[in-house]
């Protein structure tokens, strides 16, 4: 049967047809729809992690004990992840383990444009990149077979447009794989130095077997057209160079990117007289040729940074572009924001009037950042904003402590928030954080996690009691409040910034967009009362508006949060 | 001969189902089919785009300036932001809604005025179409990117009954008969 699908569902798709039976993963676009589509098939038991690397050892563990395993992560998420990853590798597995990593060329939706190729040579696993949903689901069942014949779990890398485009695909049944046997054996999986000293001999000669295997294992192929110039390429970039240059090239398409075949690439450029080593990013597969003495053009035409495209291609070897009509002047940018009645508003409001320094992270609420609240200062990765305010609050002493806060979500702060508090309680900065539980991942949309009451299949569990959390790891004082009562939330705000202690402020309110929360009555504003001081509009509401100097609520788009009412001084909006 | 579709407007507008109801005929007729869609960050309130390219066999899942048959735009000042990828030649069917961005909110910039006729300056051809009025003819403001879906089917393709079947596989089932309403609308029938 053929199915139009998302390079993600083609995964999850493999996952089933291969006899996976766990799945743990942390949501991260673009890796998200793997597990929630994996979650669709009974067959699996999957669930949401509190973050990666308690995914990735999920997996190991259940690997460990003899049944097929994956988990799923964006790239930073491996960053997380690696520890257990790196000593995996020693380890290898019973049954197979695939680690899905999705990398954003581009930056869509990420802090940053690491190329996770480089983990694949680090931690010595193979890797695996399809170039479309077909192979998606093809090479995922391949990465089983390939993760049991070497004992090693195997990565397989997308980038966004592999995760996130369409295509069609050819299902499959079902193989059911039988739990395989558990036998003890700490010579294998317990990984004191005198058992991993041997076993880092194995890793070493499972590479080089693995560079063997690669040269005939049909996951990279030569396409011979007969042309004088020929690519290198894997992934959508294999799509992009296919579109831009047709049969005017030879192309070497590659399926593994870890370890990379020897002979291939030597018998590829002896077709050819110019040898182009397509790639975003980095010259993860450029280097691999100079080092193997091979002549390429590389990154000397071919940008590091950003996604590629079948224009760029074409631009830059062929030197062609099509036309393109273009307005005279600049348009107005439309950047991202907080959504209508987010209950993060009202309390980055209340930042950007108390004028703190603000410690941020990875969220929805990490749009607080842009114009008019404007009220963040920094943002590294998910749970630095914690850990960053204790270091700030160092560095500045302890007055710096009344005029800073970091911001932090529920999921981020299950995440790694919390050791990072237990280093604000025990190593005393008097800092204060503030967690925005919106009772849900909202970023990545809508998720459960360990603070929300339910699981990945909505089925009630047990609740982390963030509160009761807080005090047990040394914060004394908790307080909670509702970010659309903006009076209390500038309270409290106040009085924990002057506390001589550590504290936390929960700013709890559900996301606006679950199902679950009823909207109230949309407000209108009275243009008698209405004398267009934009008091307003300082919230950056994208449903309030300024028409012939007064203030106008879109009737579609408001909720009925009320905190455009508490700003206003003439009683105008209601 | 491969076609591209690119779909844009603003985030919560609707445009991923327009995608799918394109990209679920066009399988149906046989077509290798690529989406390109994009998630996470710019969902929210922000510009989005999503690509449809169908075809004997289609490579990349992205349109590139210059590529795109039919511009299908949600929203006035989406569809200026995205004639550069209109072929030239190509159709836009754009939606005369304007949402104005958070920088006109603010009063930090002007939305721009005459964008549609400054498309059809630099050689586009824009039809308009006031989805909004139709999709309350059909009996709901929600159904205006079906009704868009309609006006953009018709730059594709004749047959009205694969398009509904589509309809009909990608929406829930309670909303089908307004959906077909806004669709044949849409349409023109």
């Amino acid at each position: 049967m053929k199915q139009l699908l998302l390079g993600n569902e083609a995964v999850a798709r493999g996952l089933f047809e291969a006899g996976v039976r766990v799945v743990s993963s942390y949501p991260g676009t673009p890796s998200t729809e793997i597990t929630e589509a994996a979650a669709k098939f009974e067959e699996l038991d999957c669930e949401w992690a509190p973050n990666e690397k308690v995914a990735a050892e999920v997996a190991a563990g259940a690997a460990i004990g003899g049944a097929r395993s994956f988990c799923a992560m964006k790239h930073v998420g491996l960053n997380v992840a690696a520890d257990p990853v790196f000593t995996m590798s020693y380890i290898g597995v019973n049954a197979g383990m695939v680690l899905a990593v999705a990398d954003d060329p581009g930056m869509h939706s990420s802090q940053n444009e690491q190329d996770s190729r480089h983990y694949a040579r680090a931690a010595k696993l193979p890797m695996l990149e399809p170039a479309d949903s077909q192979e998606c689901k093809e090479f995922t069942k391949r990465a089983y077979a390939l993760s049991e014949e070497f004992d090693t779990p195997v990565i397989l890398r997308l980038t966004t447009r592999i995760a996130h485009a369409r295509g069609v695909v050819e299902c499959g049944e079902r193989e059911e794989i039988a739990l395989k046997e558990y036998v003890k054996e700490p010579s294998k999986n317990v990984m004191l130095p005198a058992f991993a000293r041997p076993k880092h001999e194995k890793v070493e000669a499972r590479t080089k077997a693995l560079v063997e295997w690669a040269e005939g294992c049909g996951l990279n192929r030569i396409e011979d057209n007969g042309a004088k110039r020929g690519a290198i390429c894997a992934g959508a970039v294999y799509q992009y160079a296919k579109e831009a240059l047709g049969d005017s090239a030879n192309y070497l398409k590659l399926g593994l990117v870890w370890p990379l075949p020897e002979k291939l690439i030597r018998d590829f450029a002896s077709l050819c007289e110019t040898v182009y080593v397509i790639e975003e990013l980095d010259d993860f597969i450029e280097s691999h040729c100079r080092a193997l003495g091979v002549e390429v053009v590389g990154k000397d035409v071919f940008p590091r940074c950003g996604e590629l495209s079948q224009r760029l291609v074409k631009k830059l070897v062929d030197g062609v572009e099509l036309p393109a009509a273009q307005l005279d002047g600049p348009l107005p940018v439309r950047p991202p924001v907080m959504c209508c009645g987010c209950p993060h508003r009202g309390l980055f409001y209340a930042l950007k009037r108390a004028g703190v320094y603000v410690s941020g992270d990875i969220g929805c609420y990490t749009l607080g950042a842009s114009a008019p609240l404007s009220a963040m200062d920094a943002c590294i990765c998910m749970g630095a904003s914690v850990s960053a305010l204790h270091g700030y609050n160092k560095a500045r002493g302890s007055e710096a402590a009344k005029k800073s806060v970091a911001v932090i979500g529920d999921s981020t702060f299950i995440h790694s928030g919390i050791t990072s508090l237990i280093d604000i309680a025990y190593n005393r900065t008097n800092s204060t954080v503030i967690i925005l539980d919106n009772s849900i991942t909202g970023m990545t949309g809508h998720q459960q996690n360990p603070s929300t009451g339910y699981n990945i299949y909505n089925e009630p569990a047990q609740a982390v009691d963030l509160e009761a959390l807080c005090r047990a790891v040394g914060i004394h004082r908790v307080q909670v409040v509702d970010p659309y009562d903006l009076k209390e939330t500038q309270r409290v705000l106040r009085e924990e910034l002057e506390a001589e202690e550590p504290s936390v402020i929960i700013s709890r309110r559900p996301c606006a967009l679950l199902k679950s929360v009823k909207h109230e009555k949309p407000l209108a504003v009275d243009p008698e009362k209405c004398v267009g001081c934009q008091a307003c509009m300082g919230i950056g509401c994208p449903a309030i508006s300024m028409r012939g100097g007064k203030a106008q609520v879109d009737p579609t788009q408001c909720v009925g949060c009320g905190v455009c009412a508490a700003l206003c001084g003439k009683g105008a909006m209601a | 001969m491969n076609k591209s579709v690119m779909i844009v407007g603003v985030g919560g507008q609707g445009t991923l189902l327009a995608s799918r109801i394109l990209g679920s005929a066009m399988l149906e007729k046989g077509f290798d089919v690529k989406v390109g869609e994009v998630h996470g960050m710019s969902q929210r309130g922000g510009s989005v785009v999503t690509y449809v390219r169908f075809g004997e066999s289609v490579n990349s899942p992205v349109i590139e300036r210059g590529e795109a048959d039919v511009l299908l735009a949600f929203e006035q000042l989406e569809a200026a932001r995205a004639l550069p990828y209109l072929k030239s030649g190509g159709v836009a069917v754009v939606n005369t809604q304007k949402i104005d961005p958070m920088s006109v909110v603010t009063g930090a910039a002007q939305y721009p005025e005459g964008l549609l006729p400054a498309m059809k300056e630099k050689g586009a051809k824009v039809l308009d179409v006031d989805a909004l009025a139709l999709a309350e003819q059909a009996g709901s403001q929600k159904a205006v990117n079906v009704v868009l879906i309609g006006a953009m089917a018709r730059q594709l393709e004749p047959d009205v009954d694969l398009w509904l079947r589509a309809v009909k596989a990608c929406v829930p089932e309670r909303f089908y008969e307004l959906n077909e309403k806004a669709f044949r609308l849409g349409f023109g029938e």
